[in-house]
């Protein structure tokens, strides 16, 4: 496996990868069917909170006031986690945070760690760069387990393999773990997986995980899950290492009564996530005997300087946005090129790696608005997607691109040119319907010549017309 | 040379150089007009608790005090159970006959992994998601114990179910100050949705989750809600 240290491909283009997505029918149907399941889950939940949209107001308001704060949040959040006996660890990126997360490791002397599914972990290539290092992680979520057995990657942020079918997570089992004559049913894979696991919760000295939250004011960091390999990982091993990005962080303990309804409802749809653990350091004859929080930065702090686009930063990782939206509903997560798809994906990637690495993902959208409906911190997901698009054009206009001059850009100036002048404009006019005649078949033009035709490729574009209405008004007097 | 710790904090301040220098964290308003409590009466939030906890596949009895020990010992006979584990602290009364007890003094993850069951009380529930709620205190044993074992039996009194997850957060705010009490909601038995989105339920975590609800002796003008 190749080590990939940031989440995106900048040569690759959306509208490329969404091509072959789409040609693939077998990922169209799992995608439809994923997606239109865990959306009308979560609509039956949400309608059932008379106080919903409420939620949503002080959800963001929460967020926005952190983000806003986030270097005191931070200090009170350290102060914190060392007062209950757990090390604070800060990572510039992620080649800083994998080097902590090394060498905690190693000075364990451990050659194995056992995981918890975090993005966190997959933006910042962990377990290629502990690889390296001769150090094994094994992923104990289902999914992510059948991700890491097949050399794949994640499709769905919540539910990482939905790619894959009953039928092929079978073929991979009985290849991988050593089985014969399993059965493809869901709840015979799953036994599979738990019998697999059971004796590397019991013995791997040290588990690494992401953190859903953490509280500033208590120390207290939380982790949402559903199997129980969650609770495993957090409670079996001597040491835990638990990487944050900065944003993850909120003010106080009572704000969970707000995000613990927003996040499980918005995420799997249902009221509740089966497993919840909170912890604040280290508990004496309970748990790890050390707990090491690392805080990352890893391109945040890039993000938080851009007033609009911060709010991507509120985000809670819930994919409600993800199901709901009708580009990722069709292409799956692997076009977007990165750990974060979707519409959140879509405006985090290019922030975080800089537009020009991601200049295509603005695009990935439709701008149906469809994702800010649903976003539980009503991130305005449209307005900072025609706010990066915005950064493409200037990107593009700063740093022209070599291989040929920008078409749209020279179009854009020249027509900036045309309309700045009454007299020109109408010259100009003029000269287009000489020179449309050529073009024109039917009373529409279908097909313009050299670049322009990427224009016309999907649509007609109407000629000028024979006689303007400022022509026909002097005419007539 | 300058920390990793000083760089970030600098450049977060850089980049927040719009931000009013006045502004305080506090005067960024948060708006709190959810439901901060349910105003049911309470024996409505016992059924609904109830049926919750039974929608995710849990099993969930009534029971009284008087025959919890027997209860007990029936669910236990029902799923087999020949070996309980108990929490060192386990209330007077709970236990039941006819069932080897292992009373968890420290005991080796293997040692608590032989076990066929654990037996528990909670802290509270949540009748809004019919949660259970652990927070390490008396009865409740330490994670491990409630996690290795295949079969969990929580016994919650009814007095102990508060309506909605703001109330719960309410209750457990002195707690989640202490490192000496980690805090773990369950809700419903370990469950996955990975495989085309079926569920099924029980994969790392005990596959059978049974809650015992114990009728609370009350006074008949009890107005507890």
């Amino acid at each position: 496996m190749k080590y990939e240290p940031l989440p995106t491909r900048p040569g690759i283009r959306f509208e490329d990868a969404a091509r072959a997505a789409l040609d693939n029918t077998q990922l169209r149907r799992n995608m439809g069917k994923a997606t239109q399941t865990i959306r009308a889950k979560r609509a039956v939940v949400v309608e059932e909170l008379p106080d919903w949209q409420a939620l949503r107001e002080a959800g963001r308001a929460i967020k926005e006031r952190t983000i806003r704060h986030l270097d005191q949040y931070l200090l009170e959040l350290e102060a914190s986690v060392q007062r209950a006996g757990g090390q604070v660890h800060w990572a510039r990126d992620a080649a800083e945070a994998n080097r902590i997360v090394t060498s905690i490791i190693q000075a364990e002397k451990a050659h194995e760690v056992i995981k918890i599914k975090s993005l966190t972990t997959d933006e910042i290539g962990l377990n290629e760069a502990l690889l390296e290092e001769g150090i094994e992680a094994v992923e104990t979520d289902l999914a992510e387990l059948i991700v890491q057995l097949a050399g794949d990657r994640s499709s769905h942020i919540l539910v990482p393999a939905i790619h894959k079918n009953r039928s092929e997570i079978r073929d991979l089992f009985q290849r991988k773990l050593g089985h014969s004559n399993l059965s493809d049913e869901p709840k015979v894979l799953a036994a599979a997986a738990r019998a697999h696991l059971r004796r590397k919760f019991l013995t791997v000295p040290v588990a690494v995980s992401g953190a859903n939250f953490g509280v500033a004011e208590t120390g207290t960091i939380c982790i949402v899950e559903s199997e129980g390999n969650g609770r495993m990982c957090l409670t079996l091993p001597r040491v835990l290492i638990s990487i944050m990005g900065i944003e993850k962080i909120i003010p106080a303990w009572r704000d969970f009564e707000v995000f613990l309804q927003l996040l499980p409802r918005s995420s799997t749809g249902e009221r509740m996530n089966p497993y919840t653990s909170f912890w604040t350091g280290v508990a004496p004859g309970d748990g790890p005997r050390a707990f090491h929080l690392v805080l990352l930065d890893n391109g945040r702090s890039r993000v938080l300087a851009d007033p609009v686009g911060r709010q991507a930063l509120y985000c809670i990782r819930c994919s409600a946005c993800l199901n709901i939206c009708p580009v990722y509903e069709r292409t799956g997560g692997h076009a977007y090129h990165s750990v974060y798809p979707g519409p959140i994906g879509a405006i985090l990637t290019p922030q975080l790696v800089g537009v020009a690495n991601a200049s295509s993902l603005p695009y990935a959208s439709s701008l149906c608005g469809a994702c800010y409906e649903v976003c539980p911190v009503k991130i305005n997901i449209p307005e900072v997607l025609i706010h990066l698009r915005g950064e493409v054009v200037r990107e593009k206009q700063d740093h022209p691109t070599p291989g040929g001059p920008d078409v749209e850009g020279l179009a854009m100036k020249f027509l900036s040119y045309a309309f700045s002048d009454r007299k020109r404009y109408e010259r100009v006019q003029k000269v287009g319907r000489v020179g449309q005649r050529l073009m024109t078949r039917g009373g529409v033009i279908d097909r313009l010549p050299g670049q322009l035709g990427g224009w016309t490729a999907m649509r007609d574009v109407f000629p000028v017309a024979p006689q303007t209405f400022r022509e026909w008004w002097s005419a007539r007097s | 040379m300058s920390t990793a710790r000083d760089d970030i904090l600098s450049r977060i301040r850089g980049a927040l150089e719009d931000i009013p220098s006045a502004e305080r964290s506090e005067h960024v308003a948060i708006p709190r007009r959810y439901n901060e409590q349910e105003s049911i009466p309470h024996p409505e939030l016992v059924d609904r608790f109830i049926a919750r906890v039974r929608e995710y596949k849990a099993q969930v009895r009534r029971v009284t005090q008087d025959s919890l020990a027997a209860s007990i010992a029936s669910a236990c006979t029902a799923r087999s159970v020949r070996r309980l584990l108990v929490p060192a602290d386990l209330p007077p009364g709970w236990a039941p006959v006819a069932i080897e007890l292992v009373v968890d003094r420290a005991l080796t993850y293997e040692q608590l992994e032989a076990c066929d069951g654990i037996l528990t009380a909670c802290t509270l529930g949540i009748a809004q998601t019919g949660t259970i709620v652990l927070d390490s205190g008396s009865g409740q044993g330490r994670r491990a114990a409630t996690l290795l074992p295949d079969y969990h039996l929580c016994v919650i009194y009814d007095d102990q179910i508060v309506g909605l997850v703001p109330e719960a957060v309410a209750r457990l705010n002195d707690v989640a100050h202490r490192p000496d009490r980690p805090i773990t909601w369950i809700s419903g038995p370990s469950a996955t949705s990975d495989i085309e989105l079926n569920r099924v339920e029980g994969v790392h975590g005990p596959r059978t989750l049974e809650v015992l609800v114990v009728e609370t002796v009350r006074t008949a003008t009890s107005t507890d809600g």
